[in-house]
């Protein structure tokens, strides 16, 4: 599953980042590695963009960006 | 404003105050008055320090408290637009101070992070302070290792205990400075906490013969760590005084242009920086 897909107010862990370059980079520097725990905690009125709390901050990512993100959702 | 600072005339390296005078309404304690604020003008300097962090984690204060200055602390992006420069004495030596715009990273390709990083990279300063958010340490501590990798001469302000402290965050700092191979020291810049020991450090890593190494990142590619070695080498044949060539030859790989275009012109081996340490 991937990061756009995570339904607000669950949890998931990255498990890879399927982008390369600068925009893997940024996403990295944002604290989004394999491993990171993410929550999808609001999205805007359209659906795009979403607002994940990461690793203590709060980081808001276009769906574009939220698709290269995999991540498998914790136990529900 | 009219905060009374010394300022000694330029060029002149300025007396270590007298007890009590520079130091009157500062928040240190008065043991610190090894400390004497030059404002925007560092006069005569022998090290230069440069204060990098990421954004909100108030190395404009810890900047401020050190050069007595007022400038531009506040809560916005990109408020240290370019970098600010001040300077202060310890203990009857001239410091030269860089504060640097906040970012997360030093290889995004933005204005901020390339300001930063050149004046890492090209500036050497003698001593780089890392402030730290002790309340966020994880997302913190990505640019510490980043400047680790650049340089040894590293001192980490461990800032905002305080808040960290009513948030039941307790940081294990020798732990912290053993893992980093540098001095780690906890601050509470708008209190004046843990100052005189951040000086302290600042002027050991300062005047120290040997620094530890810079960080060395050790790739499970083979293919990737023999690219690594094979251009480290050539780095270092041409820039024989560079500590750091196997970072260079990392960001080369990435295809970075600023790096790129600094092995061309040669200005990544210039000593005599064009970011620090130039005019005085």
């Amino acid at each position: 599953m991937t990061l756009d897909e995570l339904p607000r107010g669950d949890r998931a862990v990255v498990t890879a980042l399927d982008i390369r370059g600068g925009a893997r980079r940024r996403l990295m520097d944002l604290g989004l590695l394999p491993g990171s725990a993410v929550h999808a905690e609001m999205t805007s009125p359209l659906g795009d963009p979403t607002a994940y709390e990461i690793r203590g901050a709060l980081v808001v990512l276009r769906r574009e960006q939220a698709r290269a993100v995999h991540v498998e959702p914790e136990g529900r | 404003m009219a905060t009374p600072l010394p300022t000694p005339g330029v060029g002149r390296t300025p007396e270590p105050p007298d007890a009590g005078g520079a130091c009157a309404s500062c928040a240190l304690a008065p043991e610190a008055t090894r400390l004497a604020r030059l404002g925007l003008d560092p006069g005569r300097y022998s090290h230069v320090v440069a204060l990098a962090g990421n954004p909100n984690t108030g190395k404009s204060t810890v900047f401020n408290a050190l050069t007595g200055l007022r400038q531009h602390v506040g809560n916005w992006a990109g408020k240290t637009v370019a970098r600010a420069e001040g300077g202060f004495s310890y203990g009857g030596v001239g410091y030269r101070i860089v504060d640097l715009p906040g970012t997360y990273s030093l290889l995004s390709a933005s204005a901020d992070e390339d300001v930063a990083r050149d004046v890492l990279l090209f500036g050497r300063p003698d001593v780089t302070v890392v402030v730290v958010d002790a309340t966020r340490l994880e997302r913190n501590l990505p640019l510490v290792l980043q400047v680790r990798q650049i340089t040894g001469r590293v001192v980490v302000a461990l800032n905002l205990v305080d808040e960290a402290r009513r948030h039941g965050i307790t940081v294990d700092v020798r732990h912290l400075a053993r893992e980093l191979g540098v001095p780690v020291v906890a601050t509470a810049a708008r209190r004046g906490e843990g100052l005189p020991d951040l000086l302290a450090a600042i002027e050991q890593v300062a005047t120290t013969d040997d620094p530890p190494a810079p960080l060395r990142l050790v790739h499970h590619d083979p293919e990737l760590e023999r690219a690594v070695a094979t251009l480290a080498d050539q780095v270092a044949a041409r820039f024989p005084s560079l500590p750091n060539t196997r970072w260079v030859a990392l960001r080369l790989l990435e295809g970075d242009p600023g790096i790129e275009a600094a092995v061309r012109d040669g200005s990544l081996g210039d000593q005599a920086a064009p970011t620090v340490g130039a005019a005085g």
